[in-house]
């Protein structure tokens, strides 16, 4: 159980996170969402104690993170920035982190070979590929059998097998009845493995509901209707709270209506119908909808002249 | 691949100041930064007096008594500490400065949360570590420069002579506090060159620039500097216009101790 209370933070004059309050539940995997610099991040680090909210609080397990007396065993962290001495091996880092607590050696040895890191264990982080570290990360996440996991874009730089593994163990972990946290900025990744969804654009909430809501939401209930007479038929529809705009080629887009509805005022007024299609908007797209103004870097096209 | 909980029953876990110790010492020997700079130091401290001593013994015959006066065997015997502190030096900054720069720092904060454990631990699991190398090190200096100084009477003394075993450990005691003093600006600083540059210069390159100074300002505050202190510790017989012994090492003890206070509020208060 992860609450936050009306945490703000800010760095010199530039706000990172803005008055975000939110629960996240144990039982079920919670996907935190935003565009880059939306202040994911700085959320983590908050919970985690790295960094010193502004204002507001947030708990971990009812306490504030700093307050446990086994950090490691309430709350496992992946950070998105990397966390381990180049020059140390996988094996030592491990080991060095799980005596903090006095987690036995063999946890770290366990660790290592769930995480698929035996073979270069030995080797020093600073020549792991991306990946790699991600799995060292997952592994010291896990090392005091935390009931929280805060994981930040876990399946950066994994390959699809190993998506489809942090996929599994992030189900496996809610299925314990753990609380699990997963920050991603890809909307797809999150609607495949989250159950509920923080969504948060420039630091602000923008939306805190299940992905099945936010599904729902987003397909919207746009329609799209071909006629040889499109111009009649929009007359026929048009109504407040219906929404059409013309296409091209007798194309139209009727938002505010079913597909049903539409047929059955085209057959009441003897209009031709070529095509009848209820559109589903993907949730990448609802996605963008929903933070196109709270992006703070946006790509501009075109060339620019200096 | 089965699930995450452990197979095995763990203890209770609990973070404890020494287990962050016993953490700290792993950190230590895991990385070979730290053992080249120790093997460096303790290259410095032994070899240099070899080195010294051999060629003192060699031209002996060649000098005038006066010259022959001039040479003590303790400053032969510890002539390595003077070069061997910038190896443990670098090593101290680097201990915590090292883990700022690859973002380590987050891991053992995040361990650590109360953060203040890991600065002991450090300072404590370095200074120990250095003075156990160290001591013998200082030993094996004193008596193989003796052995090479043998044919000499005047080069020749004994541990149980006025001093001469303070002096000696003393030696050891100095690269010590000299590596937590390190430790301390780098944690304040939290970057490696930044940290060198710090420890370089408060030691080694302040000093000389009090000769600029009207000569009873430098007299006046050339004792209190902290390398001039902390010496006194393996100088057999201070100065004059010199801080004593322990007065001395005292000031160094203290100005170490202010810095580890400085970095202890610096890393309750900062970001990380």
């Amino acid at each position: 159980m992860i609450e936050a209370r009306n945490l703000s933070k800010s760095y010199g004059d530039k706000t990172a996170v803005s008055d975000l309050s939110f629960t996240i539940r144990p039982g079920i995997v919670t996907g935190f969402l935003g565009p880059n610099g939306s202040g994911k991040s700085t959320t983590m680090r908050l919970i985690l104690g790295l960094d010193r909210p502004s204002s507001g609080s947030v708990t971990v397990n009812g306490k504030p993170y700093r307050e446990h007396t086994a950090p490691l065993a309430e709350v496992g962290a992946l950070l998105e920035a990397r966390s381990v001495h180049t020059g140390r091996s996988a094996y030592n880092h491990l080991l060095a982190l799980a005596q903090t607590h006095g987690i036995p050696r063999r946890r770290v040895e366990e660790l290592i070979d769930m995480v698929g890191l035996r073979e270069v264990a030995k080797k020093r982080a600073g020549q792991f590929s991306l990946g790699m570290g991600q799995r060292l990360g997952i592994a010291s996440a896990l090392l005091g059998d935390p009931r929280t996991l805060l994981l930040d874009e876990p399946v950066n730089g994994l390959d699809p097998e190993g998506i489809h593994w942090i996929r599994n163990l992030l189900k496996s972990l809610a299925a314990d009845g753990r609380t699990v946290f997963v920050s991603s900025h890809l909307m797809s990744e999150m609607a495949l493995t989250a159950d509920h969804l923080i969504i948060i654009g420039r630091g602000r909430l923008i939306a805190d509901l299940s992905v099945d809501d936010f599904v729902r939401q987003a397909s919207g209930n746009l329609v799209r209707v071909r006629s040889p007479q499109a111009t009649q038929l929009r007359d026929v529809l048009i109504a407040p709270l219906v929404t059409v705009t013309a296409l091209e080629d007798g194309m139209l887009e009727v938002g505010g209506m079913t597909a049903s509805q539409i047929g059955e005022a085209a057959a009441a007024n003897s209009i031709v119908l070529h095509e009848l299609t209820p559109l589903q908007a993907s949730l990448e797209d609802a996605f963008m909808d929903l933070t196109r103004d709270e992006v703070e870097y946006h790509a501009t096209t075109g060339t620019t002249t200096t | 691949m089965s699930a995450v909980a452990t197979q095995t029953p763990q203890p209770p876990l609990r973070v404890t100041q020494a287990r962050v110790a016993l953490s700290e010492w792993t950190k230590l020997w895991s990385l070979r930064s730290t053992r080249w700079s120790l093997f460096v130091t303790l290259l410095l401290t032994i070899g240099l007096p070899l080195l010294v001593a051999t060629i003192l013994s060699s031209h002996w015959g060649q000098m005038s008594p006066g010259e022959q006066a001039s040479h003590h065997p303790l400053e032969v015997a510890l002539v390595g500490v003077a070069i061997g502190e910038l190896a443990i030096g670098v090593l101290g900054v680097l201990v915590i400065s090292g883990e700022y720069s690859t973002g380590m720092i987050r891991a053992t904060m995040t361990a650590v949360p109360k953060r203040l454990p890991v600065l002991w631990a450090k300072a404590g699991v370095f200074g120990a570590v250095t003075f156990a190398l160290t001591l013998p090190a200082v030993l094996i200096a004193f008596f193989a420069s003796q052995a090479i100084l043998a044919r000499h009477d005047i080069l020749q003394i004994s541990l149980s002579s006025p001093g001469a075993t303070r002096v000696v450990i003393g030696g050891a005691l100095y690269l010590t506090v000299t590596g937590v003093f390190a430790l301390a600006l780098g944690a304040i600083v939290r970057n490696t060159a930044g940290g060198i540059a710090s420890f370089v210069g408060i030691l080694f390159v302040i000093p000389p620039l009090m000769n600029v100074l009207p000569a009873s300002w430098n007299n006046a505050i050339s004792p209190y500097l902290p390398i001039n202190a902390g010496t006194e510790i393996f100088t057999l017989n201070p100065g004059s216009g010199n801080l004593s012994t322990w007065a001395g090492f005292g000031l160094y003890c203290g100005y170490t101790a202010a810095l580890l206070a400085v970095a202890a509020v610096l890393i309750a208060r900062r970001d990380t």
